[in-house]
């Protein structure tokens, strides 16, 4: 379609800015300042470039488009190969959207080594975006593990009181999973002769190993998500981690599972994915159901959405799996929800935090008196959060419950319950926080959004809505390569006669 | 046999080189005039001699030596496999002298001798992956391990450093023993020392009955090999030695006697005994299994950095030994790979070490690292990059040695080995990320000296740049070693 690599440019460019804040020189403030300011638009110049991949996009073809193939290691095919399809092309626009919000968001927060700061989230987004964009299995791995490096530094650096703990436990969960990962990548070179992602969706992996395989990428994908029971590292490293950590953790790095699953378990292991799918819906009920009742008795405010994080991914995992169009529409459509709203809901936590230095939800009340805007924000992200019709948190679950319905009634029927929880956690916390009568004196002077602070929540607010509203503007380039997926699954599972004395 | 291969010595010209120069420095150091003013004089010359020597001889390796040529009457092999090596065994050598100005200087252990020896213990290295048979395996080994055990304790005055030297010298005479008996047991059952000759007796044309005494020849040669790289249940000398000896010495010991002795066992059970790799894949198998586990968990309680890198680089050896498991060409090259990017991690890690002064005086202790991020925020830097990669994160170079390790082990069909030493990486990125922690987390104590010198910071920069940057341009590496390993599997 063209000649320019763009998807080597939107991924390197912030790469390129890490590489100038590196040589900003001079007194402490003057680093600062034009560190943030190189960072932001080093960030806005790959949100820009990265719509015109929008613009470029064929919604038609369920192929991968711009691709890009260069070899990479000599004598054993591993490529430097790009490209994306339907299902990719949003979750790179959802990090090209959330990196400058992040940087923005942190402007006057991070007062401490400000330099490293934005190196570290400019390394950070192109890490992102080369996972997603990444069409060799080990230049995936290699995106993949190495978003733990930044990730492990901004918890660890900038981060909370037991920021230490925190950021073990999310290095070490994390790879724990991915080396199981690594493994099964080799076994499938071994197995096929490439680590070509194209290719090997369409290789036929014996059933014994497929079972295999795909374990060890559970393993990998399941932590990240997280699924329950392995969820454990999320509520600490969301609620140590600084507000933009909070934000990229739960905005775009929850999502490499969900999109791991998309891209691997399901297209590769078609025959282990419809074996395994009782297993993935019972760890989705129970995420959905367990940790939505968690979320409902904590009493810090972070670690409430982390926990309904945890739930709303288990939308996802329960969406992927029931194997429809509509599911998995759904799960991808929810997993870009729940990355605008999560990310503004701890941006919306950021926003008191940093005035009042407590997450604690019973050190608020009665925020409306003194915050209006504030408050009509908080509430327009906790509905969309909870799924009210016209947000964009409607669309994902509404979705994932029709697939899921096609597949499974009781299922469905219990993953909905979900949504009620949902509310009774959200609209709890959003009584407790901003109504009621303004009666604590530490509250009595706090500040409404700053300008700069409404410029951080406006593209969200446009996007929830956009989403909401008219959602055929991201369902429609996602149609050809679900329904490629689906078709490729269920040609796959027909074609097996085992799997279809199960079915 | 007076046929030509008998006088040729061009194929030996850069050990022979090496060995002229060694002797003309040692001579140089000892005539001249010994008064305390002349004394750092001539040790500085002699260093930088040494370091010239090292760098022609890799010129010489790299364009006379490249063979395939058997010389000095069939005990000297030259190929491809052997230049890789040596080329990594020169460059080590070469930065450990580099290295060591600084620190001798500082201790009042500035002396010639020195550099000598670490050319000496190079010569061996170099002999002993050129062998091509068990005699002059053997004579390379010694040569190589005499001028460490002196190396190690040549700081006489300390107590810690004549133990270490002492232990070292006691349970590595041990280990040659071990590695001596077991030679003449191959001797013994095949009447032959020559690893060609040895290759054809032991080729499998389905009539071949290994004998038992072979095996436990075999297994004793490879015991006392192990304990040359260190690997567990040979490792126990490695955290004292590495404690004890000065730390120049210990960056030395850590990288290029490793390597050497990595190549010494790919020569020996990929050539002559290629063929009984039924015989001897478990051992191979234990060894590196167990080396990977006890190098990641005995890391965890260190609090002194020598000592862990003493336990990383046992779970180094392990990963390396993992390849060899494999036993196949994937294999050798993996281990080859392996052992090219070990060398880069751990000359830098060992640069930034020997940095850590305070007050004119060594602190090796890993708390003393704190705050580094804050102070010196480049060689913070430098030393994450290298923790990282030594933790096997991507896109960092340590990766892709484990990568293709790996790859080699799932191939011949490993899995549970592969399995054992992931998981092994994982406790080992615990205590690889403690360092990262200290240096960047917690609350700096006071700053260390600055300024560090600036052949410590090259060495410094051009390490980290590679390990950093090694996945835009691996080809070289992985050119090299493909073609080390095709000359091996061709000449086996």
């Amino acid at each position: 379609m063209q000649s320019l690599p763009i998807l080597t440019i939107v991924t390197f460019l912030p790469l390129a800015g890490a590489l100038i804040i590196l040589w900003i020189n001079g007194t402490e403030e003057d680093v600062a300042r034009n560190a943030r300011k190189t960072a932001l638009w080093t960030s806005l110049a790959t949100f820009l470039l990265s719509l015109f991949i929008w613009f470029d996009f064929d919604p038609a073809s369920a192929a991968f488009q711009f691709e890009e193939r260069v070899e990479w290691m000599a004598g054993t095919g591993i490529a430097y190969h790009m490209g994306i399809d339907g299902i990719s092309l949003f979750f790179v626009l959802l990090t090209t959207v959330l990196t400058p919000v992040c940087v923005l968001a942190s402007w006057e927060s991070v007062k401490d080594r400000v330099k490293e700061y934005m190196v570290a989230f400019l390394v950070l987004e192109t890490l992102m975006i080369g996972m997603f964009c990444a069409l060799d299995m080990v230049l995936f791995y290699v995106f993949f593990e190495g978003v733990l490096i930044p990730m492990f530094l901004i918890i660890g650096v900038w981060g909370g009181p037991r920021r230490v703990y925190a950021a073990f436990k999310f290095f070490l969960y994390t790879l724990l999973g991915s080396v199981l990962m690594l493994l099964a990548l080799l076994a499938m070179y071994f197995d096929a002769g490439t680590t070509d992602i194209p290719t090997l969706m369409v290789h036929d992996f014996p059933e014994s190993l497929q079972t295999w395989l795909w374990l060890a990428f559970f393993a990998s994908f399941a932590v990240k998500v997280p699924m329950w029971p392995v969820h454990t590292w999320l509520p600490d490293a969301h609620v140590e981690a600084p507000t933009a950590g909070s934000v990229i953790l739960a905005g775009v790095l929850l999502k490499f599972g969900g999109y791991g699953f998309l891209r691997f378990s399901l297209p590769m292991f078609p025959d282990a994915s419809l074996d395994f799918a009782p297993l993935m819906f019972g760890l989705s009920i129970v995420a959905v159901i367990y940790t939505s009742l968690v979320a409902l008795v904590q009493d810090d405010m972070k670690k409430l959405i982390a926990y309904s994080s945890i739930a709303h991914m288990g939308f996802v995992t329960a969406g992927t799996f029931s194997m429809t169009a509509h599911g998995i529409e759904g799960a991808v459509f929810q997993m870009l929800s729940h990355g605008i709203v999560s990310a503004a809901l701890f941006l919306i936590v950021g926003v008191v935090y940093d005035r009042i230095h407590s997450r604690e939800i019973a050190m608020y009340g009665g925020l409306v008196h003194r915050m209006p805007v504030y408050a009509v924000v908080f509430m327009l992200f906790m509905l969309a959060s909870v799924g009210l019709p016209g947000t964009s948190g409607f669309i994902g679950e509404f979705l994932v419950l029709m697939g899921l319905f096609e597949m499974h009634t009781g299922v469905a029927a219990l993953v909905a319950t979900g949504l009620v929880l949902g509310a009774v956690y959200m609209l709890y916390l959003y009584r407790r926080v901003v109504f009621g009568k303004l009666t604590k004196d530490h509250l009595k002077s706090i500040l409404d959004l700053s300008p700069r602070e409404i410029a951080v929540f406006a593209p969200l607010i446009l996007l929830v809505l956009w989403m909401g509203i008219y959602p055929s503007s991201f369902l429609e380039p996602m149609h050809a390569s679900v329904d490629q997926l689906v078709q490729q699954v269920q040609a796959a599972q027909t074609a097996s006669p085992a799997a279809m004395a199960t079915r | 046999m007076q046929d030509a291969a008998a006088f040729n010595l061009i194929p030996v010209l850069p050990e022979l080189f090496l060995a002229l120069s060694a002797m003309a420095l040692l001579m140089l150091g000892v005539f001249q005039t010994d008064s305390a003013a002349e004394r750092p004089r001539t040790a500085g010359l002699v260093a930088q001699l040494a370091m010239a020597a090292c760098a022609l001889t890799l010129l010489l390796t790299a364009s006379y030596g490249r063979g395939p040529e058997i010389a000095l009457n069939g005990l000297f092999t030259a190929d491809l496999f052997a230049v890789f090596l040596k080329v990594l065994i020169l460059i080590a050598s070469g930065a450990a002298i580099l290295v060591s100005q600084g620190y001798l200087r500082l201790h009042g252990m500035y002396r010639f001798e020195y550099p000598v020896l670490i050319l000496f213990a190079t010569l061996g290295m170099m002999m002993m992956v050129s062998a091509n048979d068990l005699m002059s395996l053997y004579m390379g080994l010694e040569l190589q391990s005499l001028s460490l055990y002196v190396l190690a304790a040549i700081n006489r005055d300390n107590l810690r450093a004549t133990e270490s030297g002492l232990k070292y010298f006691v349970l590595g005479a041990l280990a040659s023993g071990l590695l001596l008996y077991g030679m003449s047991l191959v001797y013994g059952f095949t009447g032959t020392t020559s690893f060609a000759v040895l290759a054809d007796i032991l080729t499998v044309d389905g009539s071949l009955e290994v004998s038992s005494g072979l095996v436990v020849g075999l297994v004793f040669m490879f015991a006392g090999l192990a304990f040359k790289v260190s690997a567990v249940p040979f490792h126990m000398w490695t955290p004292d030695v590495y404690e004890g000896a000065p730390t120049p010495v210990t960056a030395f010991f850590a990288v290029a006697p490793k390597i050497a002795a990595i190549g010494l066992i790919l020569r020996v059970m990929i050539g002559p005994f290629g063929d009984l790799v039924s015989q001897w894949q478990q051992l191979v198998v234990f060894v590196s299994a167990a080396s990977m586990v006890l190098g990641a968990f005995a890391a965890i309680g260190q609090t002194n950095i020598k000592r862990l890198m003493a336990y990383s680089s046992i779970g180094h050896m392990g990963y390396a030994l993992v390849g060899l498991a494999a036993g196949t060409e994937q294999g050798v090259r993996g281990v080859l790979i392996y052992v090219a990017i070990y060398l880069l991690m751990n000359v830098g890690t060992f640069a930034v070490i020997l940095c850590m002064r305070r007050n004119d005086r060594m602190v090796e202790s890993i708390g003393d690292l704190a705050g580094l991020g804050k102070r010196q925020p480049t060689m913070a830097l430098a030393l994450a990059v290298f923790m990282f990669s030594l933790a096997g994160i991507p896109p960092l170079a340590g990766f892709f040695g484990k990568l293709y390790v790996f790859l080699a082990a799932i191939e011949a069909g490993l899995i549970w080995l592969a399995i054992i030493g992931v998981l092994a990486s994982v406790v080992g990125a615990f205590y690889y990320l403690r360092i990262v922690k200290v240096m960047y987390f917690d609350e700096a104590v006071d700053s260390l000296d600055r300024p560090v010198g600036p052949e410590m910071s090259a060495v410094m920069a051009v390490t980290g740049f590679v390990v950093f940057f090694f996945f835009l341009y691996p080809t070289p590496i992985l050119d090299g070693a493909e073609a080390a390993t095709a000359a091996l599997f061709g000449g086996g």
